[in-house]
């Protein structure tokens, strides 16, 4: 997030795209019912119909994908009705030519006919954004898990820096993420590119500071991500994978393709807390300790580097993951010789800029939000004060890219994939606790209108088919969904939703489309 | 914006104009006692055991709702309050059922606590008792409405923060209670179980299923720690005895002061779930078995290190995790390039 969540409450319009707010980030909808109390103007640009988007003064049920044809007639009308933010855009943007030149044809007229929202509506929304004296932005993955994830963030960024909305108190754009230390996970390096700090690998200079700091030779070459390492592993050229903490076999896209790749390693070798899907397959499960049961700091969304303190002594023989990976390292010739996670922390502080001002004393009442690059820095509450990092905001010129697999005769509808309330990402946690009691099964979400033409009743089961696999699933008819989508979670190994999604990534950042697949339903 | 000046137990307050008594006695270190106020949602007045005595006025206003004016002189404790106090608190438990030998809430029942501070019994005022059934049909939350106080924080907590409005006053007078729509129970009410009704509760109406007859909240050790769910990062403080966590509430403070979501508050069984992994797992024979950690981790350097030695680093991934903390996915880092030589390093950032 560019800005504190606090802020979101200050904000005079907020603009909610792809969130499912109430249910993923429940605190953070918090804030935002909050300026909708104060008066603020709440538009929600979502396919479903959301609890968020009930409460929003306009809800943009735009069709699924579209949404670089919505975020460009917005650029275009704002363009057109001369209410960009002249002052910001001459003083700290770029590529404005190229901007205008590329939105031309997204009239509201045009992009009403694609995204099915009506052309005043996308007068009235961009007129709102542009005009309030502060607009924030807030999405998640329903505008990223698409081919074209990269460029749909790009398409909003030039909305938000067209009008100026950046920069200050509660303006911003604002990537809520979805997992209690993504934040930190990338700020820390565990990217095929870059070390901590976003630091890249290929640059011989960061290159050789980390050699230095650790004491020897470093590959240059970035690697592989997650989605190219099972297609390398199906090719079997990728032959053995160390895998911590994560459940490919139910999280990832094409789920069959990545058990048939997990399948072909030379070497599995699976750390987590529970027996998940993936560590079935593993030559070796090692058991790691829980978030209660050691001490460290996670990132939050906002940038905020919180303690994480030990509450209980771990469960059995297991070991905190940073004692297992520390053991395999002394075996494998480099000692990692760290008594407590402070240590590590001292140390990665010291090579990572944003973090260098940090001490875990400094950490202990309420955290420090990154950038924190000295000791006595208070941290950043918002980002792109006075400039950018890059220099100017750079307007990049994108275009709508067709969703890779739409609804056809043989496969009919549309399957959206996202989270519930109650559970989290493939259950492992949450179906082993109370809410297992309140949401005991997946329900895959369908609207009336399909469900009459399928004959189906409220609760039924059902065969729900991809091209890539088959799940069966009891009904939910609901107005959530319009016409001609289903929506599934992940959370239920029973219900393995991944088995159909589709792989088809984002050239850029190599995420999967998990948001729109085609899949045909029988009564069973 | 203009300042009061008031006289307040003898000693003189300046603050700013619209101050109520109640926050002009608490910023200046002077407890008044409340069970209905709260000052994160609406004022409400209801409980009238904040009432403070006004020299020249009449009747004891509620100090929650009643702002400052210049020249007040206030007492809170003077002896008409004081008999005030004490009836309410005797009109309060004459419809309270007195079971604090049993109650989740002995310790941290604010009405137990008055009763003790005003020296109140129960035999003051008898009569007709409410006798409603134990409302626990939903895995989380019971409802005793015969300790409810009826002070109405539960229900706009609901509405003026969380926004559901599960929960409302329904019926009159002596039956008055709080109910859902058509008593349908919580779990059909469009409840989402954020729980922030059980932190505002004052008394035991509302308590936590799972940590009943767990323990008392003085035999609990409370550590204040990260949700380990989504990336808002809500300060929890988790409830520990016997080694155990017990339960979780909310940090208090920071960006989700006494609020959390479902799965921050009541997902934390999966912490002693007995399926927790307890032993290293090394496949034989085609089946995992349970094997010594040095056994596993020799095991596992040596396969790595024969990749390496043969296919070079580059046919080594490691997945690091947005599930563990900053210190291990660093280590994950330096382990993957440091000492496997590869870069083929990632985790589930796009999911």
């Amino acid at each position: 997030m560019t800005n504190s969540i606090d802020e979101i409450a200050g904000a005079d319009f907020i603009l909610a795209i792809g969130s499912n707010t109430t249910e993923a980030h429940p605190i953070i909808s918090l804030r935002i019912r909050r300026a909708v109390q104060r008066g603020a103007t709440l538009v929600v640009v979502d396919p479903r119909k959301t609890e968020l988007a009930e409460l929003a003064g306009q809800h943009l049920q735009l069709v699924s994908g579209t949404d670089i044809i919505l975020l460009n007639s917005l650029v275009h009308v704002i363009l057109e009705e001369g209410l960009w933010n002249q002052e910001f855009v001459q003083s700290r943007c770029e590529g404005l030519a190229e901007l205008k030149q590329a939105v031309e044809p997204y009239t509201p007229k045009y992009a009403e006919q694609l995204t099915g929202i009506p052309a005043a509506v996308l007068q009235q929304t961009a007129r709102g954004y542009a005009q309030a004296a502060k607009a924030t932005v807030v999405y998640t993955m329903g505008l990223t898990q698409h081919v074209s994830g990269t460029d749909n963030v790009l398409a909003l960024t030039n909305l938000v820096l067209l009008c100026g909305q950046i920069g200050r108190e509660s303006t911003g754009i604002n990537p809520l993420r979805g997992q209690n230390n993504v934040q930190g996970a990338c700020d820390m390096g565990a990217l095929p590119n870059v070390f901590t700090g976003y630091q890249p690998v290929a640059d011989d200079a960061c290159r050789q500071k980390f050699a230095e700091a650790w004491g020897g030779p470093l590959p240059a070459q970035p690697g592989l991500t997650l989605g190219q390492m099972m297609d390398a592993a199906q090719q079997e050229t990728l032959k053995a994978m160390y895998i911590v903490g994560e459940n490919p076999v139910l999280a990832d896209a094409d789920a069959n393709h990545v058990a048939a790749a997990l399948a072909k390693l030379d070497f599995l070798v699976v750390q987590d807390i529970f027996l998940t899907e993936t560590a079935k397959l593993a030559d070796v499960v090692l058991p790691a300790v829980s978030f209660a049961e050691k001490d460290g700091t996670f990132t939050n969304t906002e940038r905020r580097v919180q303690r994480v303190r030990q509450a209980v002594p771990p469960v059995g023989d297991s070991l905190a993951d940073w004692q297992i990976t520390s053991a395999l390292s002394n075996l494998l010739g480099y000692p990692m010789p760290y008594g407590h996670p402070e240590e590590i922390f001292r140390e990665l502080v010291k090579v990572t800029p944003s973090y260098a001002g940090m001490t875990y004393a400094r950490l202990e009442q309420a955290g420090i939000q990154w950038p924190c690059p000295q000791a006595d820095h208070p941290g950043t509450p918002f980002l792109h004060q006075g400039e950018f990092v890059r220099g100017k905001g750079k307007f990049h010129a994108v275009h709508y890219l067709s969703p890779a697999e739409l609804p056809d005769e043989q496969y009919p509808l549309l399957l959206n994939t996202g989270r519930r309330l109650f559970h989290y990402h493939t259950g492992s946690m949450t179906l082993r606790t109370g809410l297992q009691e309140i949401c005991p099964e997946e329900r895959l979400d369908i609207s009336l209108q399909d469900a009459a033409a399928l004959g189906l009743n409220q609760g039924e089961r059902v065969r729900l088919t991809s091209r890539r696999g088959t799940v069966i699933s009891s009904v939910h008819i609901s107005d959530r969904v319009p016409q001609g989508m289903v929506f599934a979670s992940f959370h239920f190994p029973e219900v393995a939703i991944n088995q159909l999604t589709n792989d088809a990534r984002c050239p850029k950042s190599n995420i999967s489309e998990f948001k729109i697949c085609a899949v045909k339903i029988e009564k069973i | 914006m203009s300042e009061v000046t008031i006289i307040m137990n003898e000693q003189a307050i300046t603050v700013p104009a619209g101050t109520t008594i109640l926050t002009a006695a608490r910023e200046n270190g002077i407890e008044i006692p409340t069970l209905c106020h709260d000052p994160e949602v609406s004022r409400y007045g209801g409980c009238r055991l904040c009432v403070v005595e006004v020299a020249g006025w009449g009747s004891l206003p509620a100090a929650c709702v009643t702002e400052v004016r210049p020249d007040m002189v206030i007492e809170t404790e003077s002896a008409r309050v004081l008999e005030a106090r004490r009836t309410i608190l005797e009109l309060l438990l004459a419809n309270h059922p007195e079971d604090c030998l049993t109650c989740e809430k002995t310790g941290a029942c604010a009405l137990q606590d008055y009763a003790y501070r005003y020296g109140v019994r129960r035999d003051a005022f008898l009569g007709e008792r409410q006798n409603h059934p134990l409302e626990a049909d939903n895995p989380f939350i019971i409802r005793d409405m015969n300790k409810c106080i009826l002070c109405g924080k539960c229900v706009r907590v609901c509405s003026e923060v969380v926004g559901r409005s599960a929960i409302d006053f329904s019926h009159r007078g002596f039956r008055a209670r709080v109910a859902t729509a058509l008593d349908e129970g919580l779990q059909q009410s469009g409840c989402v179980f954020c729980g922030s009704c059980l932190e505002v509760c004052p008394v035991g109406a509302l308590t936590e299923k799972k940590g009943r007859g767990k323990g008392r909240p003085w035999e609990m050790t409370s550590v204040t720690t990260t949700c380990p769910y989504c990336g808002v990062g809500c300060q929890l403080k988790l409830q520990v005895k016997n080694q155990r966590v017990i339960g979780a509430r909310a940090g208090g403070s920071g960006l989700n002061g006494r609020h959390l979501c479902v799965k921050g508050r009541f997902g934390h069984g999966f912490i002693h779930h007995p399926d927790r992994l307890k032993k290293p797992l090394l496949r034989k024979e085609g089946v995992l078995q349970e094997v010594s950690w040095s056994e596993a981790l020799a095991y596992t350097a040596q396969r790595l290190s024969q990749v390496k030695q043969q296919s070079g680093g580059a046919a080594i991934g490691v997945l690091a995790s947005a599930r563990i903390s900053n210190e291990e996915n660093y280590l994950l880092n330096k382990f993957a390039r440091r000492v496997l030589a590869t870069n083929n390093l990632d985790h589930c950032a796009r999911l």
